[in-house]
């Protein structure tokens, strides 16, 4: 059966050669004149074209990290270094934590908001934008303001957004927290299918293992704040993924238990640091 | 659904009904002696000093002399506090440097000035317009300013990963997202300067619809001071109307569906 055929010795052996094309070495991030640690210390190699996913309790510094990594805030400590394929794209695009689509511009706008601040000429910009907004099945709401869409149709537009802008990394910070399992199983599929037709480098967060799992080449597991790396998982099953026969492979509930444990102490320690910090 | 639409069509109803019906009870009430008549002259009077008012041609004269300089005020007043507004919103060094000054300014009342005005500006055309433009400087200027900072993070954080330049963000983020606020500004301001055109035209004009109201005072011709009344009631009524209309068109993306 396919679901068997998922399974395949050595996974990852591709990407194993893959150049690397995010290095973090001892990484630290300090907030305020009190010097609040949210990041303790991080090192990670994420090859190009791995979609790698982060998952920690809450408050655990994971935006903060990702925000690092899109230059959107500085790093304290350590060293950072992104290496470029082609420095004719941009280096990475982020799909913000909650709302993020500007409520003023329409569908269209919003998705060609990145092509045309870097001056692309606007008949390519209206080739790429119709591509991605059809891809995603949004192209007939393309002249629809955010308020007059679902939420899991505006996460679906900042994706596109995202993808649109074609960088070399997207950054995704969960993007699909806000959404129902049902919309949420039709994104993942959505999402696998556009990643895998193009193969960026992904990091990705989020809070739910399932999601993880399913999504990710490999999975840190942070701690409880101060974030610092607890385990680093690789993913066995091969690509293209099928959402739903995943969930059937004996080996995905392994992993999501095993995963499971190994978060259950971290954020157990997140509830007695904010019930001490009382 | 069609439930709520008859509501609502017997509440507008029932807002046109309610002046007619005191129009009526005035005019009743002036008629029989009820009320001074000197003081309240009955509506039918008061329209019919209107019709005289048109056909003269004075009361056309009075009512373009205030147009020309409440509109003039307000672009005078209206242009700088806006820019000035997105400037201070997105500068917080600016913003620093000014607050203070326009926290100090903006409790007098503008008509307090009005002395100094005239002083320094003579008693031309001048003196009026620059009164609608003080009074308009302010509401347009702390309306942009709340307008630009209050604008969420987010916004800006998708602006840089965009890698926009500053003058893209000022275009895509920071107008765009103030532009509500900005609005409610400009309706502030088209208020005050109505305010401020008819109390500078009673003191020093000799035209427009202050002094056409201040005349009929010292004149003792009542029923123009009531027209007088009511045409700054309906051009307040008027711009209102327009200045929501100009919302709809410039902020699309409020209007529910
Ligand atoms: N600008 C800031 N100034 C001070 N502290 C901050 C700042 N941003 C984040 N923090 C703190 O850093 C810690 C990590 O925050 P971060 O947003 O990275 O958490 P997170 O892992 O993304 O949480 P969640 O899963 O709830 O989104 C938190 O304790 C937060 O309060
Ligand atoms: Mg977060």
């Amino acid at each position: 059966m396919a679901v068997v055929s998922m399974l395949s010795p050595k996974p990852n052996a591709v990407q194993d050669q893959a150049p690397v094309q995010i290095s973090l070495r001892g990484v630290r991030k300090y907030f305020g004149s009190s010097g609040f640690v949210a990041v303790d210390g991080i090192d990670i190699d994420i090859p190009q074209g791995q979609f790698f996913v982060i998952v920690g309790p809450s408050g655990c510094g994971k935006t903060t990290l990702l925000r690092m990594l899109a230059g959107l805030e500085g790093i304290s400590e350590g060293t950072m270094t992104i290496s470029r394929s082609d420095p004719s794209r941009p280096e990475n695009s982020m799909v913000f934590q909650g709302d993020s689509l500007f409520p003023w511009m329409t569908v269209y706008d919003n998705a060609a908001y990145g092509l045309r601040m870097r001056g692309v000429a606007e008949k390519d910009v209206a080739d790429s934008v119709k591509l991605w907004l059809e891809r995603i099945g949004l192209w007939r709401f393309r002249d629809r303001y955010p308020n007059q869409l679902s939420g899991g149709m505006r996460q679906r537009v900042s994706i596109v957004r995202a993808f649109a802008n074609d960088p070399e990394i997207l950054l995704m910070d969960e993007p699909f927290s806000a959404l129902d399992e049902q919309n949420k199983m039709l994104l993942h599929e959505e999402l696998l299918r556009i990643w895998e037709a193009t193969k960026k480098t992904v990091v990705f967060i989020t809070h739910s293992v399932d999601e993880a799992v399913t999504l990710g080449d490999r999975i840190m597991i942070m701690t409880a704040n101060p974030g610092r790396e607890k385990a680093i998982i690789d993913v066995p099953f091969t690509r293209p993924r099928n959402v739903l026969e995943l969930r059937h492979d004996p080996a995905y509930g392994d992993l999501v238990f095993h995963i499971w444990e190994q978060l259950r102490d971290e954020v157990q320690r997140a509830r007695l640091n904010s019930e001490g910090g009382k | 659904m069609a439930k709520q639409r008859t509501f609502y069509g017997a509440e507008r109803f029932i807002g046109f009904l309610t002046p007619l019906a005191l129009l009526g009870l005035w005019e009743a009430a002036a008629r029989t002696g009820l009320i001074d008549a000197r003081f309240f002259p009955a509506p039918s009077s008061i329209v019919h000093t209107f019709g005289a008012l048109v056909a003269s041609g004075e009361l056309w004269t009075n009512l373009t002399a205030s147009l020309r300089r409440l509109l003039l005020g307000m672009l005078v007043g209206g242009v700088p506090a806006l820019f000035l507004g997105l400037a201070m919103g997105i500068s917080r060094p600016l913003r620093a440097a000014i607050d203070p000054l326009i926290a100090a300014t903006y409790p007098i009342p503008k008509s307090a000035i009005l002395p100094l005005v005239l002083l320094i500006f003579g008693l031309g055309e001048t003196s009026k317009v620059v009164m609608v433009a003080l009074g308009a400087f302010y509401p347009i200027l702390i309306n942009t300013v709340m307008g630009v900072a209050n604008i969420d993070k987010i916004y800006l954080d998708v602006g840089h990963n965009f890698r926009a330049s500053r003058w893209q963000v000022f275009r895509t983020i920071a107008l765009p997202g103030a532009l509500p606020s900005i609005m409610a500004g400009v309706k502030l301001a088209m208020g005050m300067g109505l305010i401020l055109i008819a109390i500078s035209e009673m003191v020093a004009a000799s035209d427009g619809i202050g002094y056409m109201i201040w005349n009929a005072w010292q004149v003792l011709t009542v029923d123009t001071m009531y027209v007088g009344l009511l045409v700054i009631a309906l051009l307040g009524f008027l711009f209102s109307t327009i200045i929501d209309e100009v919302e709809r068109l410039l902020i699309p993306w409020k209007a529910r569906t």
